[in-house]
């Protein structure tokens, strides 16, 4: 094995109160914001650019070049916002990073907004993760009493509030655009760009709106230098990022490592698959990145490399299913989360899951009518890059993946129900303890 | 007035139709079951006492302070309504539409967009089962199936008692942990039928639970509505920083020692570019766009173009 892990946003989440500014303050905490805070913005927004740190939240887009994207101040506010409307299936590493050592964002968001001459910043943390919010709430009320928010930062001058906001269940608030529209008490439906969000964003002011791990990440380049950053991971896809094994793996969990790790070596740290069986098909990135299969296990996890191969690198959310698995029942399911929490604002998303969805069902009971498949790829191809966001595309890529790899199994879906070929149950958590394997 | 009434009536009619939609887009939802009566937004007609629209005010403004613009209190707000009435009622929309300068037909509006919102009373426990992909092949599905049998309610339903909605929910970012089931928000992991029907019997019983990863006990749904409202509790540092999963790579890296690099000297000020006086340190990386190195560089348009022409990044 040639990658190891690299735990840096992770190195202290087995302290004791692993939360607290006081821990937090023992591994390093707020050395950067005083580095950062005696020099100049301009270089922040250079060294971001330099890192080649890009976004955490799926997209990748290059965060520093996100900063860079606001025009001149005008005396006017300009706003940070941070996106920890964290819903993606498959996607749960900023949940636990907030959990276990919430200081990283809120220095992060300092530092940030000093770049960015922001002097009012937001967490839009998604309602369903209450622990999460007390953590959040908590981190900045005790960042206001050590003096790192508020009038006057360390003496520089510097000003900053952060307010934590809770939404209240919507996927589609993950996007930015439609966060933006909520956070300001609307629906959350998402804006057509342009303009975009550096110019037009928050109240119509110029704004940033960074994932969570992106902007956890700053102190640290901050701290040892956009070279050091730079220098892991893979030549476009640089620095680190935390790796989320969920499914059939013997030891799931969380995996900081250098972009460009395989999943190879991820299961080998893992443990492997869960009770030795096969790897059937896995997602690199979230329900919204086309799946893999046994065949891409030694694709390079960074941008580029899983990119090539026909899929996205996401959010790094590892979903492993077995061979045990029905593809038909796994891309149904993801279907109707699709339908769920598409917003209705288009046409070809509102309508389209819904009717990817009936297909879906009849496909699943075994009931499929001939076209089927042709349709649900005819459907997808007049969702994906017809949509306003990115959901409706995202709706289409298991379903287009899983007809690619595995198309025997939906033409098998012509006549069969999944259940027969592939008992649900025999490989749940719990199928020892209740059940024959 | 006469064109108040116009809205109030477009909205209940509204409102009943989304509803039946909702109804239709439950994954899952077996429309053959007897629903759910679901109560009108405009159900609760009948005022707040002095007391309590008193402290609804105060603590309205509370929130509104947190904001440049006040419609951006409305998401805490209804969660405040919530915390007070279990449910998002007809006299909290009218009290968010005066607080807010708005009228009730965009307070409903944003009401029926989030599923956190209730619009019927809501038990004092909402048990959400995670039934997407993962956790529903992880047994979810099956935790579902019996939790609902042994409840005798499905999804979106009350008990008897009042005390527990079941619901179905989406993924709810614990992936590691399948199959999750929330109550009121706190995460129970790695969960069997048989601990689930458990958790259910002592929310019941009144007995209180201890969530997987959170506080040392769960609250009630009015409880929890208040801190989503921005309110907190207390129970901040209640509860451990991370769970066996979260803490399987820091523990893995610890036991093989690894250790993310460092650079060079280990005194941190020598090597980050703020630390270099009057100039920056040259990046050693192929990629680095040397322009943008530039000490006295301020992002402008023109310069971010540069920028991006020479990264030759598409997105």
């Amino acid at each position: 094995m040639s990658t190891q892990l690299t735990p840096i946003l992770s190195e202290f989440w087995d302290a004791e109160r692993s939360w607290t500014l006081e821990t937090y303050e023992q591994h390093d905490g707020y050395r950067a914001l005083r580095t950062a805070l005696a020099g100049d913005a301009a270089d922040l927004v250079a060294a971001a650019k330099e890192s080649g740190l890009r976004g955490r939240g799926g997209a990748g887009f290059p965060t520093g070049m996100k900063w860079g994207f606001l025009p001149p101040p005008d005396g006017g506010p300009r706003y940070l916002v941070v996106n920890a409307d964290e819903s993606e299936p498959g996607t749960c590493k900023d949940t636990p990073l907030m959990m276990a050592a919430p200081q990283f964002l809120i220095e992060g968001m300092i530092i940030t907004s000093f770049a960015i001459d922001c002097h009012h910043a937001f967490i839009y943390v998604r309602g369903e993760i209450v622990h999460v919010y007390r953590r959040l709430m908590r981190a900045v009320e005790e960042a206001y009493a050590a003096g790192y928010l508020g009038k006057d930062i360390l003496g520089s001058g510097f000003d900053l509030d952060i307010t934590v906001h809770a939404g209240a269940g919507a996927y589609i608030c993950g996007e930015e655009t439609a966060l933006l529209d909520s956070l300001e008490g609307r629906r959350g439906q998402p804006r057509l760009k342009p303009p975009f969000p550096a110019v037009a964003g928050l109240y119509a002011r110029p704004t940033v709106v960074n994932n969570v791990e992106s902007i956890a990440s700053v102190p640290s380049i901050v701290m040892h230098g956009a070279d050091w950053f730079a220098g892991m991971g893979t030549e476009k896809s640089q620095g680190y990022g935390l790796f989320s094994l969920s499914g059939h793996v013997e030891r799931p969990g969380q995996y900081e490592a250098p972009l460009g790790i395989t999943l190879r070596e991820l299961l080998e740290m893992a443990g492997g698959m869960r009770g030795g069986k096969k790897l059937k098909f896995w997602t690199p990135g979230g329900s919204s990145t086309p799946i893999f299969t046994d065949a891409h296990l030694d694709v390079p996890l960074d941008f580029e490399s899983v990119a090539a191969e026909g899929s996205m690198l996401g959010t790094r959310a590892l979903q492993i299913f077995d061979e045990t698995v029905s593809v038909v029942r796994a891309v149904s399911r993801w279907t109707d989360f699709y339908a769920h929490e598409s917003c209705g604002k288009c046409t070809p998303c509102r309508e389209g899951t819904f009717w990817l969805k009936q297909i879906l069902e009849r496909l699943e009971a075994g009931r499929g009518r001939p076209g089927d498949i042709e349709k649900l790829d005819d459907i997808c191809d007049n969702i994906l890059g017809r949509s306003f966001c990115a959901l409706g595309d995202g709706a289409t890529s298991p379903i287009t993946s899983a007809i690619q790899y595995f198309r025997e199994e939906f033409e098998e879906a012509m006549h069969t129900p999944w259940q027969e070929t592939f008992p649900a149950g025999r490989n749940t958590l719990f199928a020892k303890e209740s059940q024959p394997a | 007035m006469s064109g108040t009434h116009e809205r109030e009536d477009m909205r209940s009619q509204l409102d009943e139709a989304s509803e039946r939609r909702v109804h239709h887009s439950v994954p899952g939802h077996s429309d053959d079951g007897p629903l759910h009566h679901h109560t009108p937004l405009h159900a609760s007609e009948e005022p707040y006492p002095e007391d309590v629209l008193a402290q609804l005010v105060a603590d309205g403004e509370q929130v509104i302070a947190r904001y440049p613009q006040k419609r951006s209190a409305l998401l805490p707000l209804l969660h405040l309504v919530q915390s007070v009435d279990g449910y998002v009622t007809g006299r909290g929309v009218r009290l968010c539409a005066e607080l807010l300068d708005l009228t009730t037909a965009e307070v409903s509006g944003v009401a029926t967009f989030y599923t956190q919102y209730k619009r019927h009373p809501n038990g004092e426990y909402t048990v959400g089962v995670c039934t997407n992909t993962l956790c529903a092949v992880m047994g979810g599905d099956q935790i579902f199936d019996e939790v609902s049998e042994h409840l005798g309610i499905g999804h979106d339903e009350t008990t008897e008692d009042g005390r527990i909605t079941l619901e179905r929910v989406e993924c709810n970012a614990a992936c590691d942990y399948a199959p999750v089931v929330m109550v009121n928000w706190e995460f129970f992991d790695d969960q069997t039928p048989e601990s689930t029907k458990e958790l259910t019997d002592r929310l019941r019983a009144g007995e209180p639970v201890t969530p997987t990863r959170g506080p040392s006990r769960v609250c009630t749904f009015k409880q929890v509505s208040r801190v989503l409202a921005g309110f907190p509790d207390g129970l901040a540092d209640e509860g451990p920083g991370a769970g066996t999963a979260s803490l399987r790579g820091t523990l893995l890296a610890k036991e093989k020692g690894w250790t993310a690099p460092r650079p060079d000297s280990g005194t941190d000020t020598e090597a980050t570019p703020e630390g270099q006086a009057g100039g920056r340190a040259q990046g050693q990386y192929g990629s680095v766009d040397a322009d943008a190195n530039e000490p006295d560089e301020v992002p402008t348009s023109e310069g971010v173009k540069d920028v991006d022409e020479t990264k030759g990044d598409e997105r």
